[in-house]
């Protein structure tokens, strides 16, 4: 026995991944230069900040302000716009070589399946739907916590596209598993667990809220226990893959979320906490963890906390 | 990296009051702050200003004192105009010290700063000539009005290590600060360039310094929102200028001549020109 010369490769939805370790969206994710640096990092996968139909400016400055063990955000999802952003999604697509995933966000099923076409078209192995994001209205969690809503967008969008389509889902509800199974039932082949976390932060000499947009979503490590109870409850109750996606800083965060069900894991705000290379760092880690366990490959650790 | 991850995650949103308010220029303000952290900045480093209710704005650090901070603000749009409406003893939000440095490596150094960019370069002069570095100074703006700095820029340089110009000739020399640069290039030997301003004239000096084979640190300006090297908004390259910046060495700006002086990105992240 021992370690498989490939054991922290994974296969999802039909996308081979080189290691579990996925760069989660909104992190870097404009340019094709910038997911390059992260894929040589030593992310197994990339997923772009979300794009929509039509290009956003975001919201004024601050969008983001450090909190006790994390980041609340709120940047008002900036993009240019599908039409402009297929020069990225091609340019991306020629030079990064690991799967190359889409976050798409819209305001109608319609407007979903439109961006996911055209990504996909320019390039994109799989679309990540963002019904998650907490602070910007008729989009995001909006459509993530009503599960019929889910339930037609994903529809669509499948119908749409030949590619996977993963599931955002977002902490912002009252049980995930419902909204997991909703998805899944729609036709989802990838859920991503979980979003950020509603919240706020004021200033008390100033008496104000810092955000410009006072609410915002609060990520990093503050998080990972309810993002770690997420991929639990869901992995006992859906097939999908997940991928996990919450604080992930560490190795051990890494092999925490595959203990408890993820398939793969997304990392984003450790990218600054750390650096790009934060990625090379978990896998290391997490092969380290296989072989001193004496596990063959990482698909043998999946789910074995339940 | 351990190091950088205490940084971020204790470098938290502060506030503090303006201790102070000079005037430079009908356009330019400087505020000196009180917050220790950014006391101990070195030159080349930016801080992110927040002004409450306004926004929050990513500055350069121009002077250290004890446990004061002192950053230069041209008024150029919204938060910059609130800036100068605000006096001594107001609140204001700091982050930082962000950012990497100028690395100080130089035997004879030649700084080229423009406008509002010679305030990182008068922080780094400073900082060379206590300790004994050899250093000439060349600055430029528009019009004398302008010209930032010329207290500071007497003190540190001597007649001679110092030319000034201006683009209408009201003061120094009546050219952009290229013509002078080529020329000292040409007669003097140094081995660092130093510059910071407008983009258009950091490119130029740059290709004056790669003809003439001298190394050069240019301290660069995006677009930022976080500061601390997550949102992606200042990419040049495959660079984050706040993170991996804002000082760039000769190599990293070859690795980026496509967009140096060319292209930024947008506040929606779409590639406009600088």
């Amino acid at each position: 026995m021992g370690l498989k010369q490939d054991s922290l490769g994974i296969r999802i939805a039909g996308m081979d991944l080189r290691n579990p370790t996925v760069l989660a969206s909104g992190i870097l994710g404009y340019t094709a230069e910038s997911l390059r640096r992260v894929v040589e990092g030593g992310a197994g996968a990339v997923v772009t900040k979300s794009v929509g139909v039509s290009s956003r400016v975001g919201y004024e400055n601050p969008t983001v302000v450090q909190a006790s063990c994390g980041l609340i955000n709120a940047m008002g999802l900036p993009n240019a716009g599908i039409d402009k952003f297929v020069e990225e999604i091609s340019q991306a697509k020629a030079v990064v070589q690991s799967p190359l995933i889409v976050s798409v966000f819209g305001y109608s099923a319609d407007e979903y399946a439109l961006v996911a076409k055209k990504a996909v078209e320019a390039g994109a192995d799989a679309v990540e739907l963002n019904v998650s994001c907490p602070h910007v209205k008729n989009t995001g969690s909006e459509i993530g916590q009503n599960p019929k809503l889910l339930g037609e967008i994903v529809k669509k969008v499948k119908v749409s596209v030949q590619k996977p389509v993963i599931v955002k889902l977002s902490p912002n509800v009252t049980n995930i598993v419902g909204i997991g199974k909703a998805a899944v039932q729609a036709g989802a082949d990838v859920l991503t667990a979980i979003n950020t976390v509603k919240a706020l932060a004021i200033d008390t000499e100033a008496a104000l809220p810092i955000l410009s947009n006072v609410r915002g979503g609060l990520s990093g490590p503050a998080i990972k226990p309810v993002a770690l109870r997420c991929v639990y409850d869901l992995y006992e109750q859906v097939k999908t893959p997940i991928m996990g996606c919450g604080g992930i800083t560490t190795w051990r965060d890494a092999v925490e979320f595959l203990l408890a069900g993820a398939s793969a894991v997304q990392i984003g705000t450790a990218v600054a906490l750390k650096d790009p290379d934060v990625f090379h760092a978990v896998s290391r880690g997490v092969k380290t963890y296989l072989k001193k366990k004496g596990y063959e490959s990482i698909h043998e650790v999946i789910g074995v906390a339940h | 990296m351990k190091l950088l991850a205490l940084r971020t995650e204790l470098n938290t949103l502060r506030t503090t009051p303006i201790l102070s308010v000079a005037t430079e220029s009908p356009a330019v303000k400087t505020f000196t702050l009180k917050d220790k952290l950014c006391a101990k900045a070195k030159p080349g480093q930016f801080l992110m200003l927040w002004i409450p209710n306004v926004d929050e704005i990513p500055l350069s650090i121009m002077k250290t004192e004890g446990t004061e901070v002192s950053v230069s603000v041209k008024q150029v749009g919204l938060a910059t105009r609130h800036m100068h409406k605000m006096k001594k003893g107001e609140t204001i939000g700091v982050r930082g010290p962000f950012g990497n440095s100028f690395t100080q490596k130089s035997s004879k150094a030649l700084l080229v700063g423009g406008g509002t960019g010679t305030a990182p370069l008068i922080f780094l002069a400073k900082v060379l000539k206590a300790r004994k570095k050899r250093l000439a100074f060349v600055v430029g703006a528009k019009t004398k009005t302008e010209l930032l700095f010329m207290n500071d820029l007497n003190q540190i340089c001597s007649e001679q290590s110092l030319t000034t110009t201006t683009e209408d000739g009201t003061y120094g020399l009546h050219c952009f600060v290229t013509k002078p640069v080529a020329t000292l290039l040409a007669k003097q030997k140094f081995d660092m360039i130093y510059t910071c301003g407008p983009e258009l004239m950091v490119s130029k000096i740059f290709n004056l310094a790669e003809q003439h084979r001298i190394p050069l640190e240019a301290s660069l300006e995006r677009l930022m929102r976080c500061g601390i090297g997550l949102c992606g908004s200042c990419m040049i390259g495959k660079y984050r200028v706040c993170r991996d910046g804002p000082v760039f060495d000769s190599e990293q700006l070859r690795d980026v001549k496509d967009e140096l002086g060319i292209s930024k990105l947008g506040f929606d992240g779409t590639r406009i020109p600088v």
